[in-house]
C-alpha cells in the first residue's frame, strides 16, 4: 500500500465519507486466528478413508472441527463459559457425535460434517458420572448417561428416552463408570471407598436389573481412575499398594471373589507414588474390547499386556517411553507409542495391538521444541494403505498446549498454538531499524564519535549518506521489480531475520502473555508467530504483569521487556527479562524477589543504558529497584522525595500512599479507608503512561476556553456495594490522588450494579454499570476541568494544585451488554477520541467519544451549535458501520490493546479473548494519508499539462508581442 | 452535595448548643520526618443529614513556630489526622473505630500561605469519614520569607464536609418531553412539516439527473480528509 503524507489536512465539504472498511479492504490491514484451547477429546473421523475431519472439544468449552489436513477449522460451537457449558463427554459414532454438557444437564447430537445440530435432550438432575454408547447386535443404536444416581438410556437418532431407572443404593455407593458390550446390558460400576464394588446389570430393552452383585475390594478408592473392562467383559483393576493386577468376570454368576494377580509375578513394578494407569481400547461400542490393554507403571514406562485364558501375558515391554495409544482401522488395532530418542527428539512407532510386533517403516520422529514443554498427550489417526498395510499419522498436544500433527517420516503438517486462546496480557512494541537506519542513528548516538575529530567525522556522514542512497536506490528498483509481478506472488514471508520497521511504524511486534504461561511474538501485520517461549513451572492462575523497561529506539542497547509472575496465593514473584524482538532470555541478573511483591512501579528514571527503573514494592513496604546499578541507586536518592506510589488492600479497604526515602525505605503519608461493610473496592485504574494529550482546554461557543484538569496522578477507583438489593445497590466512584490522597471527586451511581467496565483518560473517565432498576447498561461519562484559568500553566504538580476542578457528568442508556472497553490512543492526542466496546456478541463497536460529552446540552443553541456538540439523546446509538471487525466476531472477548502508530491518524488495535483480532481505526478518517485509489496519473498529467500549456502559452504571447512590435 | 462551611479562626467563641460530637485533629511537623503527632484543635461534627462541622484550635506555641520553619525549610511535611468516625447518630457507639486517615501537605506551602489551609472531610454513603485533605492558598513553595511573629501565629482554616455526589442517571423524561413539544411546534404550522425533499423536489431531480448522467463512476474518489473536523473537535 502506498502511503503518502499530506500536511494539510483537506477540506470536509469535498468528501464523500466513510466510517466502515470497504469491501476490497477486508483483510487488508486486519486478521483475525481463531482457537479452541487445551484438548480435552479428540476423535478422528474413522467413518470413511478419505475424512479429514477431526473433532475436538476442549476446556474452554469448544466444541469443534478440524481439518486434519490443515489444521483450520471446519466449524466450531462455543458454549457457555464456566460449568454451564463444561463438555462432560464426547462419543462418535459414524456421522454422529454426540456430546454431554454442563454436568450433564444437556446431551446433543451434532452432524459432523457441518457441524448442525440434529437434536437436543434435557437431561433430569444429577451430577455427570459416565457415558457410553450402546450396541445392540453389532449395531450401535443407543447412547447411556449414568448420573450419581440415576441411568438413562438415549436413541442415537432422535435423542428420545428409552428409560431411566434409579440406582439401588446411590447414596452410599458411589457409581462412577458404565460399560457395554454389545451383548444386550449395560453394566454399571459403582464402589464404596475401601469396601467393595457394586456391579449392576441393566437389560437395554426396559432397563430391568438383570443382576446385582458386590464385590469384597477393600483397596480400591476410586473406580474411574485405576479400572477398565477388557476382553468379553472382564473388569481389570490396577492397585499401586499392593501392587496387583485384580480381575473379575462380569457375567458369571459364580465368581464373586476378585482374582488377585501380583505384578511381581509378571516381573513388573509400579514406580513408587505413581498412579498406574490402565488403557484399553473398544473399538467398536457393539462389541467387547480387545484383550490387550497398556499398563503405564511409571511416566515414561509403558507395557502392553493381554489377557488370554484368564492369564496376563506380557506382548512387549515399552521402556522408556512417554505416552501410547491405540488406533483402530477396519479390522485392525494398532498401538502408537511415543518414545524417547535423544534430547530433543523423540520417535513414535507403531506396533500391531494383538502380538506387539512392530510394524516396519512406520516411525514418525518428532522433535521437540526448545522453547516448548513436553509432551503429554498422544491422538493417533491409523488408516489403511492400498497394499493393506496400516498407515496413521498422529497429533501430539504438550504442556504448553501445542498442538502438532504429524506424518511419516516426521513431517509436520500442521501446528496450533492453542496457548493463545488465554491471552492474560500483551504489549506492542516498535520494531527495530533495518541496518541503514541503525547506521545512521549510530552515527549521532555514540558518545564517542566527539573524540573522532572533525575529519572522520566527516567521512563517517558521506559513508553514511552513501550506504543510505545505496538502499535507496535498492528499495527502488524493488519496488520496480515487483510493480511487474501480480500482487498476489508479490507477498513477501515475514521472518524474524527481516523484522524492520516501516515507514510509519504501523508493524510492531505484539508480545503476548498466555495463562499457561507461554510467550509469544506476533508480527502485528500478518499475525505470524515470530518467536515463543515456554516458561516452565508456572503456577495455575498466577497474574502476569508485563512491563517495556527499554524500547527499541535506543541503538544499540536491545530492547528489553520484564514479565513479572506473581502467584495469587502467596504473592511471590519472579521476574523474567527477554528481548521482545527475538524472545530471547536476557543475560540481566534478576533481583531475588524473597518476598510477596504487593505493587509495580515503571519510573521515567533511566539507568546510563536507557532502561527504564522498575520499583518493586514487597508487603514490609521495602524498595528493590531493577536495574540497581549504583547510576540508577544515585539517581534514585536525588529524586527519591518526588517518588510516591499507593497501595489497595481491597480487602481492607485501605488505599495509602507512600513517599520513598533516600535509603529505598519507604513512609506512610496518607491514607483513606473505604469501610468494606458497605462497599468493596473491585477495580483502580491510573491513566497510561504514553498517552499524550494535545490540547489543554477546549474552545467553547463564545470563544473562551475551558482547561482540561489534567492530573496525571489520578486514579479512579470503582467500588461496589456489599448490599446486593436492586434498591439498595450502588457503584461508589472515586478520583483520588495518588500523590496526595486527596479524594478530587466521589460519586455515588445509585440503583447500579458491576461488573463495572471502565476507561480513564486524559481528563475524562468513562464507565458503564448494570442499572437494576431499569435493568439495563448505562454508560456514564466523568469530565474534569480546572475552568476558565489555569493554575499553573507550565508544569502540573499534585501538591501545588489547591482548586477543586470541576466536575460535569452525563449517563446514557446503551442497549447492549459489554465485554471490555478500551479508548483509542495515537501518537500526539490530536485524533480525536474513540471508545472501543468489546460486545459480547463479538464485534467491537468504535463509538466516537463526542457522543460521551457531559457539555451535550438539552437544548440547541447558538453556542452549542458553535462548538459542534450533539444535541443530549439518552440512549445511545449502536451503527452497524461502526463495528470495526464487519463479520469477523473475536469470541469471548476478554480484552482489548491499542496502541499508537507512527501515522497521527492511525491506532492500532488488538482484541482477545478465545480469538484474537487485530486492525487499525482512523477515529479522525484518514487525514494524514492519501487514499489507496488516489489517482497519481491524473494528478501528474493534469500538473505536465499545464506546465507545457504555461510554457506554450508564453511562446505564443512572446511570438505575438513580437509581432506586433513589427507592426 | 451537602456542603457546610465554616471559617473559624482560633479564639472563636464555638456555638455552646451544637448538639453533635468532637474528635481531635492532630498534626505532626518534625525536622527528621518521623511522625509525631499532637492536638492541633477539636473538629465538632453533627451528623443527620446536614453534615456540619466546626474547627476550634489553639495558636501555634512558639516553639512549634519555630519548628514549622525548620520543617519548611529541609522541605519537610506537615502532616495531620483525623481518627475514623461516623458522622451517623445511631453509629455513634461504634464510630470510635480503629484507625487514621492522615494526609500531608508540604511545610513550606504552609508557612508561605501563612497557615492558610482548606481542610475537607470527605464521607461515603452511610456518613463514615474516609478520607482528609489539606491543601493551603496558595499551594506554591516559592521561598518567600515570612515573619513568624505575625503570620504563624493562628491557622486561617476553611474546613467542610463533603458526601459523595449522586451521578446522574439518563434523563429520559425531559428528553421525551422535548420530543412532543417539537413534534406538536410541527403540528401546529403544517407549512414546516413539509421536508426539505417535499419544498425543493424541482430542483433536486433535475440536479441528480444531471449529476448521474454526467458520470458517478468515482464515487469513493476522495474520502482522504474527513478528519479535519473530527479531529478539530477536541
Amino acid at each position: 500500500m502506498a502511503w503518502l503524507v499530506v500536511r494539510l489536512a483537506i477540506s470536509v465539504s469535498l468528501l464523500y465519507t466513510a466510517s466502515a472498511v470497504f469491501e476490497d479492504q477486508v483483510g487488508k490491514f486486519d486478521w483475525r486466528q481463531q482457537f479452541i484451547g487445551k484438548v480435552r477429546f479428540a476423535l478422528f473421523d474413522t467413518h470413511s478413508q478419505a475424512s479429514k475431519k477431526l473433532l475436538v472439544a476442549t476446556d474452554k468449552n469448544v466444541f469443534a472441527s478440524l481439518n486434519s489436513r490443515t489444521g483450520d477449522l471446519f466449524w466450531r460451537h462455543v458454549d457457555k463459559i464456566g460449568p454451564e457449558g463444561h463438555i462432560d463427554a464426547l462419543l462418535m459414532y459414524g456421522q454422529d457425535a454426540v456430546v454431554v454438557t454442563g454436568n450433564g444437564r444437556l446431551l446433543r447430537s451434532w452432524e459432523t460434517t457441518v457441524g448442525g445440530l440434529k437434536w437436543e435432550t434435557v437431561l433430569d438432575t444429577g451430577s455427570f458420572q459416565a457415558a457410553a454408547l450402546v450396541g445392540v447386535q453389532d449395531f450401535v443404536k443407543y447412547v447411556a448417561v449414568l448420573k450419581k444416581s440415576a441411568i438413562s438410556l438415549h436413541d442415537l437418532s432422535s435423542g428420545s428416552q428409552i428409560w431411566v431407572e434409579n440406582l439401588p443404593d446411590s447414596d452410599t455407593v458411589q457409581y462412577q463408570t458404565i460399560y457395554s458390550g454389545g451383548n444386550g446390558l449395560v453394566f454399571v460400576f459403582g464402589v464404596v471407598p475401601n469396601s467393595h464394588i457394586v456391579i449392576v446389570e441393566y437389560k437395554i430393552e426396559d432397563g430391568e436389573i438383570m443382576r446385582k452383585k458386590s464385590v469384597e475390594a477393600a483397596w480400591m478408592s476410586s473406580l474411574e481412575s485405576s479400572c477398565t473392562v477388557i476382553s468379553s467383559g472382564i473388569l481389570l483393576c490396577v492397585d499401586q499398594i499392593t501392587q496387583s493386577l485384580y480381575t473379575l468376570q462380569l457375567q458369571s454368576a459364580e465368581q464373586t471373589e476378585i482374582r488377585q494377580i501380583h505384578l511381581q509375578t509378571l516381573d513388573l513394578e509400579v514406580a513408587s507414588g505413581f498412579q498406574p494407569v490402565l488403557t484399553s481400547t473398544q473399538p467398536n461400542p457393539a462389541q467387547p474390547p480387545l484383550s490387550e490393554f497398556f499398563l503405564q507403571l511409571s511416566p515414561d514406562h509403558h507395557i502392553l499386556l493381554q489377557l488370554k485364558d484368564g492369564l496376563i501375558a506380557p506382548l512387549r515391554d515399552f521402556n522408556p517411553s512417554y505416552l501410547a495409544a491405540f488406533a483402530t482401522s477396519g479390522e485392525r488395532t494398532v498401538a502408537a507409542v511415543m518414545s524417547p530418542k535423544n534430547d530433543t527428539a523423540c520417535s513414535i512407532n507403531l506396533f500391531s495391538a494383538d502380538t506387539g510386533r512392530r510394524h516396519l517403516d512406520t516411525t514418525i520422529i518428532y522433535h521437540m521444541d526448545p522453547n516448548g514443554g513436553k509432551p503429554n498427550r498422544l491422538y493417533v489417526h491409523a488408516f489403511l494403505k492400498k497394499d493393506d498395510s496400516v498407515g496413521y499419522r498422529v497429533m501430539v498436544q504438550t504442556e504448553d498446549l501445542t498442538l502438532t500433527f504429524l506424518q511419516q517420516p516426521g513431517r509436520v503438517v500442521w501446528v496450533r498454538e492453542e496457548a493463545l486462546a488465554d491471552v492474560v496480557t500483551m504489549e506492542m512494541v516498535d520494531l527495530p531499524f533495518t541496518g541503514t537506519q541503525a547506521e545512521l542513528e549510530g552515527e549521532f548516538g555514540k558518545k564517542a564519535a566527539i573524540q573522532d575529530g572533525l575529519l572522520p567525522m566527516v567521512l563517517k556522514r558521506l559513508s553514511s549518506q552513501f550506504i543510505l542512497l545505496q538502499a535507496w536506490l535498492a528499495h527502488l528498483w524493488k519496488l520496480f521489480y515487483d510493480a511487474r509481478k501480480p500482487r498476489s506472488s508479490v507477498k513477501n514471508e515475514v521472518t524474524i531475520d527481516t523484522l524492520s520497521r516501516d515507514e510509519f511504524n504501523l508493524q510492531k511486534m505484539m508480545v503476548m502473555v498466555t495463562a499457561s504461561g507461554k510467550l509469544f511474538g506476533i508480527d502485528s501485520k500478518s499475525g505470524t508467530i515470530l518467536w515463543k517461549q515456554y516458561l516452565e513451572n508456572i503456577q495455575p492462575d498466577s497474574v502476569f504483569k508485563l512491563i517495556v523497561q527499554r524500547t527499541t529506539a535506543h541503538f544499540p542497547h536491545p530492547p528489553q521487556c520484564t514479565l513479572l509472575i506473581k502467584n495469587k496465593d502467596t504473592g511471590l514473584g519472579n521476574l523474567y527479562v527477554f528481548n521482545p524482538i527475538f524472545g530471547k532470555k536476557s543475560q540481566i541478573s534478576v533481583p531475588a524477589l524473597p518476598r510477596p511483591v504487593l505493587q509495580t512501579l515503571l519510573l521515567p528514571v533511566i539507568d546510563q543504558d536507557y532502561a527504564k527503573v522498575l520499583l518493586l514494592i514487597d508487603d514490609q513496604y521495602k524498595v528493590t529497584a531493577f536495574p540497581s546499578t549504583k547510576n540508577v541507586l544515585q539517581q534514585l536518592q536525588d529524586t527519591a522525595s518526588s517518588i510516591f506510589f499507593y497501595l489497595v488492600d481491597s480487602s481492607q479497604g485501605k488505599l495509602s500512599g507512600f513517599r520513598l526515602r533516600k535509603d529505598l525505605s519507604t513512609e506512610l503519608i496518607w491514607e483513606v479507608v473505604i469501610p468494606t461493610e458497605v462497599q468493596k473496592i473491585v477495580a483502580i485504574k491510573g491513566k497510561r503512561a504514553n498517552e499524550h494529550v494535545h490540547s489543554q482546554g477546549r474552545v467553547m461557543g463564545d470563544r473562551s476556553v475551558l482547561y482540561k484538569y489534567l492530573n496525571p496522578n489520578l486514579l479512579a477507583v470503582i467500588t461496589e456495594s456489599t448490599d446486593t438489593h436492586q434498591e439498595r445497590s450502588f457503584v461508589g466512584i472515586f478520583l483520588i490522588d495518588g500523590v496526595t490522597g486527596r479524594i478530587v471527586h466521589e460519586a455515588v451511581q445509585r440503583k447500579a450494579r458491576g461488573p463495572v467496565h471502565f476507561v480513564h483518560s486524559e481528563n475524562w473517565m468513562v464507565y458503564v454499570y448494570w442499572n437494576s432498576k431499569f435493568r439495563r447498561n448505562e454508560f456514564s461519562v466523568l469530565e474534569l476541568f480546572e475552568g476558565a484559568e489555569l493554575y499553573n500553566s507550565t508544569v502540573f504538580s499534585s501538591l501545588d494544585r489547591p482548586h477543586p476542578p470541576q466536575v460535569l457528568q452525563q449517563s446514557y442508556i446503551f442497549p447492549a451488554p459489554i465485554s471490555t472497553l478500551e479508548a483509542t490512543l495515537t501518537e500526539k492526542g490530536i485524533t480525536s477520541r474513540h471508545l472501543l466496546v468489546g460486545l459480547p456478541s463479538g464485534n467491537i463497536l468504535s463509538l466516537p467519544k463526542m457522543f460521551l460529552d457531559p457539555r451535550r446540552p438539552e437544548v440547541v443553541s447558538e453556542q452549542s451549535r458553535e462548538e459542534n456538540l450533539i444535541p443530549y439523546a439518552p440512549e445511545m446509538p449502536i451503527r452497524e458501520e461502526w463495528f470495526i471487525n464487519y463479520n469477523q466476531t473475536v469470541s469471548r472477548i476478554r480484552g482489548i490493546h491499542t496502541a499508537p502508530s507512527g501515522l497521527e491518524s492511525t491506532c492500532l488495535v488488538v482484541a482477545y479473548g478465545l480469538d484474537i483480532y487485530q486492525t487499525r481505526v482512523f477515529p479522525s478518517k484518514q487525514f494524514d494519508v492519501l487514499k489507496d485509489d488516489y489517482d497519481y496519473v491524473l494528478i501528474s498529467s493534469v500538473l505536465f499539462g499545464l506546465f507545457f500549456a504555461t510554457m506554450i502559452s508564453k511562446r505564443l504571447a512572446e511570438v505575438k508581442l513580437l509581432n506586433r512590435a513589427w507592426r | 452535595m451537602t456542603v457546610n462551611v465554616c471559617v473559624c479562626q482560633s479564639g472563636d467563641a464555638v456555638d455552646t448548643d451544637f448538639s453533635g460530637f468532637s474528635v481531635p485533629l492532630e498534626h505532626s511537623f518534625e525536622v527528621d520526618d518521623v511522625p509525631r503527632f499532637r492536638l492541633r484543635g477539636a473538629l465538632q461534627l453533627r451528623g443527620g443529614r446536614e453534615n456540619g462541622v466546626y474547627l476550634s484550635q489553639n495558636q501555634l506555641s512558639e516553639k512549634d513556630r519555630s519548628t514549622l520553619k525548620d520543617v519548611a525549610a529541609v522541605d519537610g511535611l506537615y502532616r495531620i489526622r483525623v481518627p475514623r468516625v461516623s458522622l451517623q447518630a445511631d453509629r455513634q457507639t461504634e464510630r470510635q473505630s480503629e484507625g487514621y486517615l492522615t494526609t500531608f501537605v508540604r511545610a513550606c506551602s504552609l508557612v508561605e500561605s501563612h497557615l492558610s489551609d482548606v481542610i475537607t472531610l470527605h464521607t461515603d454513603v452511610s456518613g463514615y469519614i474516609i478520607g482528609i485533605s489539606i491543601v493551603t492558598i496558595p499551594g506554591s513553595c516559592r521561598g518567600v520569607e515570612v515573619e513568624d511573629e505575625v503570620d504563624l501565629e493562628v491557622f486561617n482554616t476553611t474546613i467542610s464536609v463533603v458526601a459523595p455526589v449522586t451521578a446522574p442517571v439518563p434523563e429520559t423524561a425531559p428528553y421525551i418531553e422535548r420530543m412532543e413539544q417539537e413534534m406538536e411546534k410541527k403540528g401546529k404550522n403544517p407549512q414546516e412539516q413539509k421536508s426539505f425533499f417535499a419544498k425543493y423536489w424541482m430542483y433536486i431531480v433535475p440536479l441528480v439527473l444531471f449529476l448521474m448522467m454526467s458520470g458517478a463512476q468515482d464515487q469513493s474518489g476522495g474520502g482522504a480528509g474527513g478528519g479535519a473536523a473530527n479531529g478539530g473537535g477536541r
